[in-house]
């Protein structure tokens, strides 16, 4: 007997017919995973199913009865919890606290907490997940991959049957991505189904029982994950065959246009590393290896010791390092960070604002902006990067994953950069937008540029790369060409082995 | 109907039609409010305010606050009638009260953006500061400032319209041409809708944010310029509690408190708004103290109206 039926759903927003008749189930002790470009209904389904939306038409039955959720709490009380991709953890809290939040009552007594026996019950639920910290701890001092597993603990201190995982993985380290996966299964031992999301297809096969695809709205099919390949589920979700996942195409390699020499700071430890005209030079590690404060001490976020050589031109010879993103933009260095909502866009600005944002100077006279020129701009990027937008006065933050982060790339092309950082540019987008961003980094090195791919998801990384530097702690432990590199050989250098 | 409703949410008129509204009612009311002599009343009551909250307006987008500008006002409004009485020409007056605002605002700004002082914190103390410095400059009395030329400033005309009105427009209209043709008013508009994002996007933020109170500091020493030359004194307690006013203004006209979203003209007309229901309730014979209570109710709806427009867009 299945433990949830979705039958018939459908949903309209004012519109759009976001879901239409979508039947989903997901049986005992069953892993399934729930498939789909970005805007096909996933999330709409799941929040059906956790009582944020109410659905207009359809039938929900949970463990043999149908039953009406119409509200979050009630999704708890019947067992369903879903772990958000954005956790909802108090970072200053102590895990315990951050466990029970909310669901304090059977520890207080007279509305004071009896501290003991709530540490007692954190501490078990800590054990089944085998998290080995002190439950005291604030929750900020923890990794990432912790703070995923504190947000396990906690769906099980709600007694969940059923658990909704979206994207848990996007954020963890191989090793973290591996304890994860063996707490699901012990969680799927002990009678809990899961419901798991993710854009990352090589971990369905690891993990998953079922997979369900949607596409725009649609239920499309359900497989046994035993019975199918990749390159049906893709097709299956694009609605068409995608040729080649990584399509790379190795450009002719320039001159040497950027020199780390030694950098030193609190995060990084001796890092030197050259990337030449032309060249996608990829930077992997494990989470808090030091990537991405490489990229922000090379572009003048951090403070650093140690020196730069640019080479972009004749004007933009360089030496030293740089004190402000501003001097760093200006020598030709772009960066496309890793947290797009907190560091790349103004999301409540609009279309043409956020794209004009680093390039203001360029088309204004005594501080004044020719709107003309800025339209003209604004125009060619949407056109060329096919940015999908009801008009460019639309705040960004309606746009999809995918149509946002075109909207990042190209307010950095519009900047001419010789040099542009990556930092984890697919993460959260889906497949046909990431084989589009694949070809602009194609395209970009063939003209000449300069690439920097920092990147967690280990086949982009070697997919894309012409070299790949390996850090961990902080400093560089390997360097492998596009020939050598190899997973094992990947591993060893990002968790500290010996080469 | 339905159509009317995205139309006043894309052109965020809904503090305009508020304005309307209440002008209408004041107009059935009383037969005294809506005629010339009257309206120009209003205007010219409302131009200290409107410049105060025209320059809470550029602090308030990048998501800061100033609690200083009744202090600033007070300040170098009594230094201009300092400088007045030492027998300082009168136009020189005008930009000396306006460079001391400059300045005490770039105080604010340098605590702000470099000191890592919280906005709310920074001009806390630079209120009670400039505060204490106007009493300590003036020893509690008010300083006169007679002079034919000077209180034209705040008393004259140009044409049918006082002056202060006049500036009061030039300013506004200025004010929106920098926020919204000028590279100046994207970068505040960033910093304060995210802050990092346009720091990563090379914008100073600190420099803008010294402007942003160097702005509303230097138009806080207009006022007080003004304020001295209609009052033909300058008084140690003035511009007390108008910071106050000028963020309601600016709130009411829509302009987000946690920056990034709104303008000017909303401010304009949320000073509108606040003049022309002091007006109305004087002209009714309301008490004053149900005057405030009236004020504070109409500005608690606002914002209610407001909040439940953003909770459904």
């Amino acid at each position: 007997m299945p433990v949830v039926e979705m039958q018939g759903i459908c949903k309209e927003f004012p519109g759009a017919k976001v879901l239409k008749k979508v039947n989903f189930q997901v049986g005992e002790r069953e892993i399934h995973a729930l498939l789909g470009e970005n805007g096909a209904g996933k999330s709409t389904l799941m929040k059906i199913l956790t009582g944020i939306y109410s659905r207009d038409s359809g039938e929900i039955i949970y463990q043999g009865q149908p039953v009406s959720i119409d509200g979050p709490r009630k999704a708890e009380e019947l067992g369903i919890v879903m772990i958000h991709q954005e956790f909802n953890l108090v970072p200053q809290l102590s895990v315990a606290e951050n466990i029970f939040l909310g669901n304090e009552a059977p520890f207080t007594r007279f509305g004071q907490i009896r501290w003991k026996s709530l540490l007692e019950a954190a501490t078990g639920y800590l054990k089944q997940v085998g998290l080995k910290v002190d439950p005291k701890t604030p929750v900020e001092e923890l990794s990432v991959g912790e703070k995923q597993l504190v947000e396990v603990a906690k769906a099980l201190s709600k007694k969940a049957k059923l658990l909704i995982m979206d994207e848990p993985t996007a954020a963890l380290t191989e090793i973290e991505k591996e304890k994860l996966f063996s707490i699901m299964n012990n969680l799927v031992d002990h009678d809990v189904s899961i419901i798991y999301i993710s854009h990352r297809m090589e971990e369905l096969f690891q993990i998953c029982h079922q997979v369900t695809v949607l596409r725009d709205g649609e239920y499309i099919a359900s497989r046994s994950i035993a019975e199918t390949n990749m390159d049906e589920l893709v097709a299956l979700m694009v609605g068409r065959q995608v040729e080649d996942r990584f399509p790379k195409v190795s450009a002719a390699l320039g001159e040497q246009i950027l020199a780390v020499d030694n950098f030193c700071n609190e995060k990084l430890a001796d890092v030197s590393i050259e990337v030449r005209a032309g060249e996608v030079v990829g930077i992997g590690g494990l989470m808090g290896a030091g990537r991405t404060e490489l990229a922000r001490a090379i572009f003048g976020l951090d403070p650093v010791k140690g020196q730069i050589k640019l080479n972009l031109g004749q004007k933009n010879l360089h030496r030293g390092r740089f004190r402000h993103p501003q001097e760093a933009i200006g020598h030709g260095i772009a960066l496309v960070s890793e947290d797009r909502k907190d560091e790349g866009l103004v999301l409540m600005g609009s279309v043409l604002e956020n794209l004009a944002l680093s390039t203001l100077e360029k088309r204004s006279r005594f501080g004044i902006i020719n709107r003309r020129r800025e339209r003209q701009m604004v125009d060619k990027h949407v056109q060329r990067l096919k940015i999908k937008t009801a008009s460019v006065t639309q705040p960004v933050s309606s746009l999809s994953g995918g149509n946002q982060q075109k909207v990042v790339f190209g307010k950095w092309l519009e900047t001419e950069p010789g040099l542009l950082i990556l930092d984890e540019p697919t993460r959260g987008v889906d497949v046909g937008a990431k084989v589009e961003i694949y070809q602009l980094i194609n395209e970009l090195a063939g003209r000449g540029i300069g690439i920097l791919l920092i990147s967690s998801d280990l086949p982009e990384l070697m997919g894309m790369s012409d070299r790949i530097y390996v850090m961990y702690e902080g400093k560089i432990t390997g360097h492998f060409t596009r020939e050598t590199i190899t997973e094992e050989n990947f591993m060893r250098c990002a968790t500290g082995g010996v080469r | 109907m339905k159509n009317l409703k995205i139309w006043i949410q894309r052109y965020k008129i809904g503090p305009l039609i508020g304005l309307i509204l209440i002008c209408i009612g004041l107009t059935l009311m009383s037969d005294r409010f809506f005629t010339p002599s009257n309206l120009m009343n209003v205007a010219r009551q409302v131009s200290i305010n409107t410049l105060l909250a025209v320059g809470m307006t550029f602090v308030i987008l990048t998501g800061g606050i100033d609690l200083s500008v009744g202090s600033i006002l007070a300040f170098s409004g009594a230094l201009a009638a300092g400088a007045l009485a030492a027998g300082m020409n009168p136009f020189v007056v005008v930009i000396y009260a306006c460079v001391l605002g400059l300045l005490a605002g770039t105080i604010n700004g340098l605590f702000i953006a470099y000191g890592g002082i919280a906005p709310f914190i920074a001009t806390l103390g630079t209120m009670t500061l400039f505060r204490g410095a106007t009493l300590i400059y003036t020893e509690g009395r008010p300083i006169r400032a007679v002079e034919e030329t000077f209180s034209n400033l705040g008393g004259g005309y140009v044409g049918p319209i006082p002056t202060p009105v006049i500036i009061m427009a030039a300013v506004v209209i200025l004010a929106w041409f920098i926020l919204t043709r000028m590279t100046i008013g994207r970068r505040v508009f960033a910093i304060g809708g995210n802050e990092d994002a346009a720091i990563f996007s090379g914008i100073k933020t600190n420099l803008y944010k010294v402007l942003v109170y160097g702005i509303s500091g230097l138009l806080a020493g207009l006022a007080g310029a003004i304020l001295t030359s209609r009052l033909m004194s300058a008084q140690p307690t003035a511009g007390t509690g108008y910071e106050l006013d000028a963020i309601a203004a600016v709130v009411l006209g829509g302009t987000s408190l946690s920056g990034g979203a709104g303008g000017v003209l909303g401010t304009l007309v949320g000073a509108l708004i606040i003049g022309v229901l002091d007006n109305g309730l004087n002209i009714l014979n309301v008490s004053s103290f149900y005057q405030q209570a009236v004020k504070g109710i109409v500005i608690l709806i606002a914002v209610l109206l407001d909040r439940r427009k953003a909770a459904r867009g």
